[in-house]
This record gives structure tokens, sequence and C-alpha cells, in this order.
């Protein structure tokens, strides 16, 4: 199971989120890492130092794609432009799959830089699918979407998040990024049992799995990225690694962040949910 | 309401600046209510109002792009002090938002708005625009292409008729004002500017910097570019200045020289050990590429 045509029929086990104050760690320490996930906007660029800090982590280190901009769930059509710096990139990295957020987040030409839920309708899972498939054709690489955290939900729905996460899965045939800190975020945001979110996932499809910290405010859950990663989330990763097996996994630390072994640390605390008979072959 | 139509609305309403309090305005510059735009598309919960939730797609796009604009323009910050650079930054986000799907490229607009708007600048205007033209360059700068560069061994075979490219990172800058030495004490890590998948807590509070006292007027001529992965500010002598301007923008080295000369009013042989120690320097820090083809 975690080996699927969705993460390039690979089997990487727990990664970190290659972050600019690691650079010098990294470069002087050499650790041992898995592997590296990118931001692949931070990338996308014509040379200087960004590429030639990539170059160096690819030496050593494999590393996959993840981005912030697609925007599969923005009713406008793909930007070509971002295609094309993206496959640049693609070709650089042998990112073996490459993932994106289900959102939206661009509107007639404009960016909010921001990931904004769907509205979970028939039409926006069409469309989204769409784009996806257009997406993978053009870079030639498995992509996975992620559920992303929400703050809101929309009047015009017409299917819960899970349901439209099937639905936008199955026509696109594509990957799922399971980000269980984002399930759980939601959950408490929109007040869903967020077991049920998991049991509806098809456990054929994550090709990665994302934990991460967040922070709890009076009223809300924001996904702040900024903490250490809390017991609910760890038992909702375990019931997903029950459920797909032992999957690529990957912690987001963006903000305030500790160093690196204090994060890679973290990060390695997914290894105690992995079964022990599997624990070899992950 | 289709997928588009509800695009559009709520990004028309998350686009809206915030109040003083960091709260979502009340109602849309047309006097439509947000309160009903809301409630129209979002559900409340049991905790937040229609409002409450749609408010915090609000506030996450402001802190987000002030945040990323305020690192990319310490300069301009610092020389306006916070309050004033917060008002302009609001005001020219809200006039042009991102059309690009980087935050990288959030201030390309900035000096041609703040070129009609200089209401935001009065009192320093020509400090700023210096500021912001360098600002921007030292963005340019930092990852422009890297196209192959003219060995010494090659520049060995300059002669009067060649042309030569300069490297996509390199800019030339006239400034009325030192705003380099005014950026370099101004300037925080780069290391920070990084796009993330989380959500943001607040306006850059962390980031705040120290109002500078505007410097006294004084040309420089600035060559911003990238050497070993960092961006310099060279400062170079007006001669030079002109000399490379000619050459970036297509002259042969001879035309070049020309321009150069005529602007100086120097002869060839007044300058020519000057030339030699040009080239050489220019060559050792890889500005020129070969021409193209």
């Amino acid at each position: 199971m975690p080996a699927n045509r969705f993460n390039g029929n690979s089997d990487y086990g727990v990664g970190i989120g290659l972050r600019v104050p690691h650079y010098e760690h990294i470069f002087a320490k050499k650790p041992v890492v898995n592997w590296f996930e990118i931001i692949s906007e931070n990338f996308m660029v014509d040379g200087g130092r960004p590429l030639a800090i990539l170059d160096q982590i690819l030496e050593r280190y494999r590393v996959v794609q993840h981005g912030v901009s697609m925007y599969f769930g923005s009713a406008e059509p793909l930007n070509r432009e971002h295609l094309k710096r993206l496959k640049a990139l693609v070709k650089r990295t042998h990112t073996p799959w490459l993932t994106d957020h289900l959102c939206w987040g661009s509107v007639d030409g404009r960016y909010t830089h921001d990931l904004v839920p769907m509205p979970y309708t028939f039409e926006a899972a069409k469309r989204a699918a769409q784009k996806i498939r257009q997406a993978r054709d053009f870079l030639e690489v498995p992509i996975a979407v992620e559920n992303v955290s929400s703050y809101a939900e929309f009047h015009v729905s017409e299917m819960t998040e899970w349901e439209f996460l099937n639905e936008v899965v199955e026509d696109a045939d594509c990957g799922i990024l399971l980000d269980v800190n984002n399930i759980y975020v939601s959950s408490r945001n929109h007040n869903f049992d967020p077991f049920e979110y998991l049991r509806a996932v098809p456990a054929g499809r994550v090709a990665q799995i994302h934990i991460a910290g967040h922070t709890q405010y009076r009223k809300y859950v924001l996904d702040t990225h900024d903490h250490p990663v809390i017991d609910p989330v760890w038992a909702l990763y375990a019931r997903a690694i029950e459920m797909a097996g032992p999957t690529a996994t990957l912690l987001e630390w963006d903000d305030r962040i500790p160093s690196f072994d204090e994060v890679h640390r973290e990060a390695l605390k997914a290894k105690r949910y992995v079964p022990s008979e599997l624990r070899e072959a992950s | 309401m289709n997928l588009v139509e509800l695009q559009r609305a709520v990004f028309e309403v998350t686009r809206q600046p915030l109040t003083p309090s960091e709260r979502m305005r009340p109602r849309l510059p047309d006097g439509r209510s947000v309160r009903e735009i809301a409630r129209a598309l979002i559900k409340p919960n049991d905790r937040l109002s229609s409002f409450e939730r749609l408010q915090i797609y609000n506030q996450q796009y402001w802190f987000r792009i002030m945040g990323s604009l305020s690192e990319d323009f310490p300069g301009l910050r610092s020389l306006l002090g916070e309050r004033k650079f917060e008002k302009l930054a609001v005001a020219y986000l809200n006039e042009c938002p991102s059309e690009s799907f980087t935050l990288r490229n959030l201030g390309a607009r900035l000096e041609a708005w703040l070129r009609v708007h200089d209401q935001y600048i009065a009192g320093v205007k020509r400090a700023a625009l210096d500021m912001v033209r360098l600002e921007w360059a030292n963005i340019e700068a930092f990852d422009a292409l890297d196209l192959p560069v003219i060995s010494a061994a090659g520049a060995g075979k300059i002669a009067g008729g060649t042309v030569f490219r300069l490297q996509p990172h390199l800019h030339l800058l006239e400034c009325a004002y030192p705003v380099d030495e005014l950026l370099r004490r101004s300037r925080r890590l780069e290391a920070q500017n990084e796009t993330a998948s989380n959500a943001v807590l607040n306006f850059p509070q962390k980031a705040r910097i120290r109002r500078s006292a505007l410097p006294r007027p004084g040309k420089v001529y600035l060559a911003v570019h990238r050497l070993q992965g960092a961006v310099y500010f060279k400062r170079l002598t007006r001669d030079a200045f002109a000399l490379l301007t000619a050459l970036g923008e297509g002259k042969s080295l001879e035309k070049a020289i020309e321009a150069s000369l005529l602007r100086s009013r120097r002869r060839v042989d007044q300058i020519g050990a000057q030339l030699q120690e040009w080239f050489q320097d220019w060559v050792s820090l890889g500005w020129f590429a070969p021409p193209g083809r």
C-alpha cells in the first residue's frame, strides 16, 4: 500500500520541510533525512541562490515538491506561466509525485495567496478534477491533492468535504495528500467527527500524509504550523496508517521554527505509529 | 450562484482593507452590507457568525500580503516610519492586488504606483522612489537567470565592435540620494521571507524597524548585482555608469565608449588605463555574457 501509482511507486518514509533557517545545519552536519519537501513556489525562479541551494540539496537528498498556488479549485483556467515554471522545476528535482491543495485562491487573474475552501458542489468538483488532469498531463508526474484547513463553509455546498474530496479524486484519478492536522482543525471548526472523515477517505489513493501543529483560539482553531503535533492529531495519524499502510509522511513547521534537530525529532515520532512488523520495510 | 460568481463575491469582500482595529469593514465601498453578503454566502456555527468566519479570511489575506511587502521593502519602511508605510502599503495593495502566483512579485508595480500617488511619500519623494527602485532591483537580482560569463581569457578577444550582454542580475541605478547606505542599515535577513502553507497570526509586529533620518542628497551611481548567490550594491563613477548603461542598451564597445565620453567630455587617451581597470573588474565580477544569437 505505501508505494502506489499516486506517489510514483516510491516508499519515502518520514521527511521534513526544507526551510531557510535550517540550511546552515543541513550543509554543515549533513543529517540523515529520508526526504525533504520543498515549497515549489520558493524555487520557481530563473536562477540565483534558491536554485543553487536546491541543487546542493539534490546532490544528497530526495525531494518532493509541494505547491501552494496552483488553485485547482479556482474557476479560472490554470496559469500557463506557472505550469511552465513548475515543469522546469519538476525536471530539476525529479520529484516522484507532486502535491498542491484542493482549494481556490485566485479569481479573474488576481491572487489571494491563501488556501480558500471550496464550495462542495458537483460543478466545483468537476472543474477541479478537469484542472488536475490538465496539470498532470502537462507536468507528466503523478499529482496528489491536499485537503485544507477551513474556517468557513458555504451555503451552496451539496455534500460534505470528504464526499467532495472523493468526487474530485475519483474523477481526476489522482492521489491524496492526506493532512490529518487539517482534518482535525476543520473538524473543530465545523463540528464533525474527524474519524468519520478518515473512514471515507479512499485509502488506496493516499500518496502522502501531512502532520503539523496548530493554534487553538477561543472560538476557532487556526492552522499555524508553529507547534508540535498534538495527541488527537497523532491519533488520527495512527488511524490513517492503519488504513493506508506506512505512507510517506511529512511534518510541516513553518512559523517560530525551532532547531533542525527538534523538528526532525518531532517528525520521527511518526515511526511509532507504524506497526512493528512493517517498520523495517518502511 | 455558480462557482465563479461565488469566488468573485468572496474575493471582493476579503480584499477590502481591514479597519484600524484589524476587523472586517461592515460595508463595501459601494455601500453594500458585508454582514448581509457574508450571511448569504457562509454558514454560521455555534461560535462564529457568518461575518466572523469570513473575517478570518479577510484578516489572513491582509496579514499575509502586508507581511510580504514589509519584508521586501525594509528601506522604504525605515525611510517613512511604520505608520506611513502601512498606510502606503494598504493603499497600494488595495489598488494593485497580486496578479502573480508568487508573492515575490507583489512589489513589481510599486514604483509606478508611487509616481502617480506621491502623497504617500510627501517630503521624501525622490529618496523614497530611489529606495523603491533599489529594493526592487535587489529582489530582481536575487533570483535572476545566470547567463554564461565572459572569462578573463575571453576578455582578451574584446574588440571595438564587440557587443556585450549584461547579466540579467545586473541593475544600474542613478540615485539622487545615497539610499544604498540607508538600506544596508535597515535590511533584515532575507531568510524570513518564504512562502509556506500555514495561516498567519497577525501583522508582522516582530519585524518593526526604527525610522531613519533622511540622508543628505548626493548623487550615487549603483550597480546592483549578484555574486556567489548574494546581492551587492556597488558604487560606480558617473563615467563607468554611463559606459555600462550604453553597453546594456546593446551598443558596441566602441559606440558605448563614445557615448560615455560625450557625456563626460573626456578623450579616450585620458581614460585608457581607467577603462582597462574597469573591464578587468567587471569581467572578474562576471557581469558580461557573450552576445546572444
